[in-house]
């Protein structure tokens, strides 16, 4: 077994440990209330640690299984996300090709493309070719009306479920100033931090939130997101060891990666209020939608991943 | 030898059910939306929009299995007899009760079937459109045959199915499915009233099934 592995096996206990410790402390809340009542933020609270369960679970799995297991994990993850993010937008009849070539073309290339490793490729592929290409295949079929908000909402769900979900993986090609396979654990890294990040953000505002950021749009307290942030930090601080990022680097890339990540739920929290919605999809149970789990995530990947390039590449 | 031929074939439409099953979901990732109706076994005909030869899978598919056993879609002998594949899956997958919808050339009616099925305590699924809806209206209006159904077996519930974004995965004419969310929504069951004409029946079924419409997407900028 190497090193990475055992690395992968101690942090993949040490989340499942974590989770034990949640899932009896959801059970501990449910038992101190009265017989036969449920309080909302608890039922909330268990049902997300039953998620994430779930994501641990396959996460680790795909991690230990190595990089064509991960790619594939986050192949179906966008799309699913892109099942959910086109279900709401602005469509015709004339744009069925386009969106299948999106679905069924765009989507597989761009994870083959970021599995080969050719990063100059998957960071221009959706932006630039699929971008121009998928207008013309609508543009064909001769239907002017909205086409517009058509193309535009289409190149939004392409850039947002796979271009940017693709940079999770993508994290793996990440070279290691020691040469080492250890790059595979930046994902775990990412992934903890904007998640737990997340979970302190929303204790933290209810128990102390005051100033709503976006009023009108989600509960997001500057409190609670202060309090996500620091938290945020402090974990990857703790996980500076699976980094090539040293104590503060680390401490930083989790507390960008932990507020680019609230600031991306802020921004899909506006997307479902206009499309009348309040979660993408029933997908995980007691949880919505995919987008509504992972939006956070997708949001922080582009930037983490070109920040550490950056600066440790 | 023909009993085991037959065992054969019920296990084949078991695992082609599930691999239909399996695919729907995969590409639209169908739900039930139980807003009118509890998921349990109760005799009841489910009467759908019609937008696309996938609808009846799709309401097959959200099913729980112990329904999925008792209820047969109404569906056209023409179409499910034309292949010998189509010949499996409809009759045997679905369990279908088929009906002949050319008048002249039947040799059966088709509501003594439908009754017949009823009183050996199946529930049914039909689409009163008759056929497949290529118009932009919602609905086309309905066949007599719900009334004529309602009237004749009273106590059965009508519950009103209405799949959405079915004609955005599958317009017409295309080859490929857009994978999209497709909701199955099951509303209130409404019954014949006593004295109650065809018509005005009819519009109440038709208008049950309308409410059931989520609006349209991109809002109604």
């Amino acid at each position: 077994m190497t090193p990475t592995t055992l690395d992968i096996l101690f942090l993949a206990f040490g989340v499942l440990g974590l989770l034990t410790a949640l899932t009896v402390l959801g059970e501990i809340l449910r038992g101190r209330l009265p017989h036969g009542q449920t309080n909302p933020v608890v039922e909330t609270f268990v049902t997300r640690v039953h998620s994430w369960w779930a994501m641990v679970i396959l996460l680790s799995l795909a991690v230990l299984g190595g990089q064509t297991w991960v790619i594939l994990l986050f192949a179906f993850a966008s799309f699913a996300a892109l099942r959910e993010f086109l279900t709401f937008t602005t469509k015709s009849k004339a744009d069925h090709l386009s969106l299948v070539l999106g679905f069924f073309v765009i989507l597989p290339l761009q994870y083959l493309f970021v599995g080969l490793g050719w990063s100059g490729l998957f960071t221009v592929f959706i932006p630039v070719y699929a971008f121009l290409l998928l207008p013309i295949v609508s543009a064909l079929r001769g239907d002017a009306k909205r086409f517009l908000i058509r193309v535009a909402e289409t190149q939004w769900g392409l850039m947002i479920c796979v271009f940017c979900m693709s940079h999770v993986p993508a994290l793996i090609t990440f070279e290691m100033p020691d040469g080492s396979d250890r790059s595979i654990l930046l994902i775990v890294f990412f992934a903890m931090v904007v998640q737990l990040g997340d979970l302190f953000e929303y204790f933290g505002g209810r128990q102390f939130g005051r100033r709503r950021v976006a009023p009108g749009l989600s509960p997001k307290t500057l409190e609670g997101m202060v309090a996500g942030v620091i938290a945020a930090a402090l974990i990857g601080a703790a996980l500076s060891w699976i980094t090539p990022f040293g104590l503060l680097g680390a401490a930083g890339m989790a507390a960008l990666a932990s507020l680019t990540g609230m600031f991306g739920s802020l921004v899909f929290a506006a997307i479902k209020r206009d499309r009348g919605v309040k979660d993408w999809s029933h997908l995980i149970p007691g949880q919505g939608g995919l987008l509504d789990q992972l939006d956070s995530v997708i949001f922080a990947a582009p930037v983490f991943y070109h920040v550490t390039n950056l600066i440790w590449g | 030898m023909t009993s085991v031929t037959n065992y054969l074939r019920r296990i084949a439409a078991r695992l082609t059910g599930h691999a239909l099953a399996f695919v729907a979901r995969f590409i639209t990732a169908v739900r039930a939306d139980w807003r009118g109706i509890e998921p349990i076994a109760r005799q009841r005909v489910y009467f759908a929009n019609h937008v696309s030869n996938a609808d009846m899978p799709m309401i097959w598919t959200v099913l729980p299995g112990h329904m999925r056993r008792q209820t047969r879609p109404v569906a056209a002998a023409d179409y499910w007899l034309k292949t010998p594949l189509r010949a499996f899956v409809g009759p045997e997958v679905f369990n279908c009760v088929l009906i002949d919808r050319r008048p002249e050339a039947r040799q059966e009616d088709p509501m003594e079937k439908i009754l017949q099925a009823l009183d050996e305590g199946s529930s049914l699924i039909i689409f009163p459109e008759g056929n497949r809806n290529m118009t932009d209206d919602p609905l086309l209006p309905f066949r007599a045959g719900l009334y004529n159904m309602g009237r004749a077996r009273p106590e059965v519930d009508l519950v009103p199915t209405w799949i959405a974004n079915l004609n955005e995965i599958m317009p017409k004419g295309e080859v490929i499915p857009l994978p999209l969310i497709c909701t199955v929504t099951f509303g209130a069951p409404i019954h014949v009233a006593p004295d109650e004409d065809k018509d005005s029946f009819l519009k109440r079924a038709a208008d049950a099934l309308l409410a059931l419409a989520p609006p349209p997407p991109g809002g109604a900028s």
